[in-house]
């Protein structure tokens, strides 16, 4: 996306020149990816009667939109230089949590979510000050937050799930505006916002700049350790929404949830052409990395096709991805 | 009154004394050229007008007011620029956003600010153009030439209005061919009233552009010499210590 950053002609010369409209979206990266989704679209379409449906596409996007939300997170963690393998753990604590205080405290629910969402924030700022300030290799420093929250989940549960969450909650997870999804229209909402504070804001550009060259970045004035902690407080966030929603769909705070999610958000955001060496990548590419893990999935379990298989195809197509990245470096290189 | 003055100037790490008691007085739209063997001290300098190290000892005068610099940010304030020897350039962006990466341009109300890409492209341009360069301010600067990156990075000196331009080794990592387009624009820098100072291995470059030469041995400060009194084997002698001090 850092080249999206560099192509924003003016709108009357895209009119003038669509093709100047269709070069960019088809320019980068995002065009794999796409190329890719509806490549595998059209398959299930032809080999399942079920696939092509309003119905069965409005669960995928609902399906996926919780692992597209704490991608977009992972997303900026990693343009940034970083990454965070904390955000599976947080969708666990943020959920208990939020659980918690709905039914143990009986809390608002309004309250409830927004102590979840500063409690991922503060995970957040933890992970950031770490990794910002205290200098320890992001990769270490959130693999220490991931054990230690996971424990911190299980420990406050006793391992037992915490069930009978508010009906109006739920409605976060299984509700619908104007028959879409409530998910999913948070999935494009937090995409929309991620892209436009990614490529349009100074604090945007600075993650990329941060990503790209730390050294040049400081030097020039940005500071590097606010942006970084920032970083990592957004992905925080974003984890924390995740868990909330998937806490609303199933009505419980589950201590076993969003396990491995993380190397999951891993898996679209490099399907979505974000270089995992930080400085370039973009949301879109992400969102439509996880609608192809998420399509994917519901189309081999429409096929009836063993779980198994899943887990095989999804390796075999992260591998593709991270091989033409690394030749695509390769060739910047030479 | 000189632009910049610099009194007893002394700095260490540890038990290196990288810098003893450096004077040194530059004049307003004048050119300098550092040169010194490695491990002179002429980078350390340069790091202490420009505010990365705040000396140990001595002081840093700025148009007559004794001034003590705690980051670059401050000197950069002042109206003192440096241009890195890497260009300090992120190859992921635009040459727009380098020339105003850590100050870009916004427009929007309160904290909702988004950046103002039309200005920027268009103030990059001028200040680009100013140095006769041709730069597509809108492509990524991954693909560009030494010379168009240097101009990048002098225009991006140039967007605070400084005063002083410091530039670190211009011409060391760009082709021969470009070497000579970096030394038109530091001649533009100079005619356009910026104080400039030069650190260069190429003692033509600081023949070719600059007023006077000040020769760095040791941490010291052993020769001033006007350019036009001076030749390349003098300047060499005093470089190695064949010459104690001119």
């Amino acid at each position: 996306m850092a080249s999206d950053l560099q192509h924003k002609p003016q709108l009357a010369a895209l009119w003038a020149r669509p093709e100047t409209l269709l070069a960019r979206l088809f320019d980068h990266r995002i065009a794999g990816i796409a190329t890719a989704l509806l490549a595998l679209m059209v398959f299930f379409s032809f080999a399942s009667d079920a696939f092509l449906s309003v119905n069965n596409l409005l669960n995928v996007t609902r399906q996926v939109s919780i692992m597209a939300i704490l991608s977009v997170g992972m997303t900026i963690a990693i343009i940034s230089g970083g990454i965070d393998l904390s955000v599976g753990s947080i969708i666990a604590f943020v959920g208990v949590i939020v659980a918690s205080a709905m039914t143990d405290l009986s809390l608002p629910i309004w309250v409830a979510v927004l102590f979840g969402l500063a409690t991922g924030a503060a995970i957040g700022f933890g992970n950031g000050a770490l990794v910002a300030l205290a200098g320890v290799p992001a990769f270490i420093a959130t693999l220490g937050t991931m054990t230690a929250l996971r424990g911190l989940t299980y420990l406050y549960t006793d391992g037992y799930p915490i069930y009978n969450l508010p009906t109006a909650f739920a409605w976060l997870g299984a509700g619908y505006v104007a028959g879409i999804p409530v998910p999913t229209i948070l999935m494009l909402l937090v995409g929309a916002v991620a892209y436009v504070v990614l490529s349009r804001t100074p604090f945007g550009i600075h993650i990329y700049a941060v990503g790209e060259n730390e050294t040049a970045a400081r030097r020039v004035g940005v500071r590097v350790a606010r942006v970084k902690l920032l970083a990592y407080v957004a992905c925080g966030i974003l984890a924390a929404i995740s868990a909330i929603v998937l806490a609303a769909r199933l009505r419980a705070g589950l201590p076993t949830s969003g396990f491995t999610y993380e190397l999951t958000a891993i898996a679209a955001v490099i399907l979505g052409g974000t270089s995992i060496s930080g400085g370039q990548g973009s949301v879109i590419g992400t969102i439509l990395g996880a609608l192809l893990l998420g399509v994917l999935a519901n189309g081999l379990t429409l096929l009836n096709i063993e779980p198994y298989v899943l887990e095989v195809v999804t390796g075999g197509i992260i591998i593709v991805a991270v091989l033409m990245d690394s030749l695509k470096h390769r060739k910047r290189a030479s | 009154m000189p632009i910049l003055e610099l009194r007893n100037v002394a700095k260490r790490f540890g038990a290196v004394e990288a810098l003893r008691g450096v004077s040194l007085s530059i004049e307003a739209g004048e050119a300098i050229g550092l040169v010194g063997d490695n491990g002179a001290g002429k980078s350390t300098l340069l790091k202490v007008i420009s505010g990365v190290y705040p000396p140990d000892d001595g002081e840093l005068v700025l148009e007559g007011k004794v001034r003590r610099f705690a980051s670059p940010l401050d000197a950069r304030d002042a109206g003192i620029e440096i241009v890195h020897q890497d260009l300090a350039l992120c190859d992921n962006l635009d040459a727009a956003l380098n020339v105003f990466l850590g100050r870009e341009l916004t427009r929007g109300i309160g904290p909702f600010r988004l950046i103002d890409q039309a200005a920027m492209r268009s103030q990059a341009k001028a200040l680009i153009e100013v140095l006769e360069v041709e730069v597509a301010v809108t492509e990524p600067v991954r693909a560009m030439s030494g010379g168009q990156r240097q101009a990048i990075a002098i225009a991006r000196a140039l967007l605070g209005n400084a005063k002083i331009v410091l530039l670190d080794e211009p011409t060391a990592a760009i082709s021969i061919a470009a070497v000579e387009q970096v030394l038109a624009l530091i001649r533009r820098l100079k005619a356009r009233g910026h104080t400039v100072i030069i650190i260069s291995h190429r003692m033509s470059d600081i023949f070719e552009t600059c007023n006077r030469i000040v020769v760095m041995r040791h941490g010291e400060n052993v020769a001033t010499k006007r350019v036009l009194e001076t030749d390349r084997q003098e300047v060499t002698n005093l470089i190695t210590g064949a010459l104690a001090r001119a």
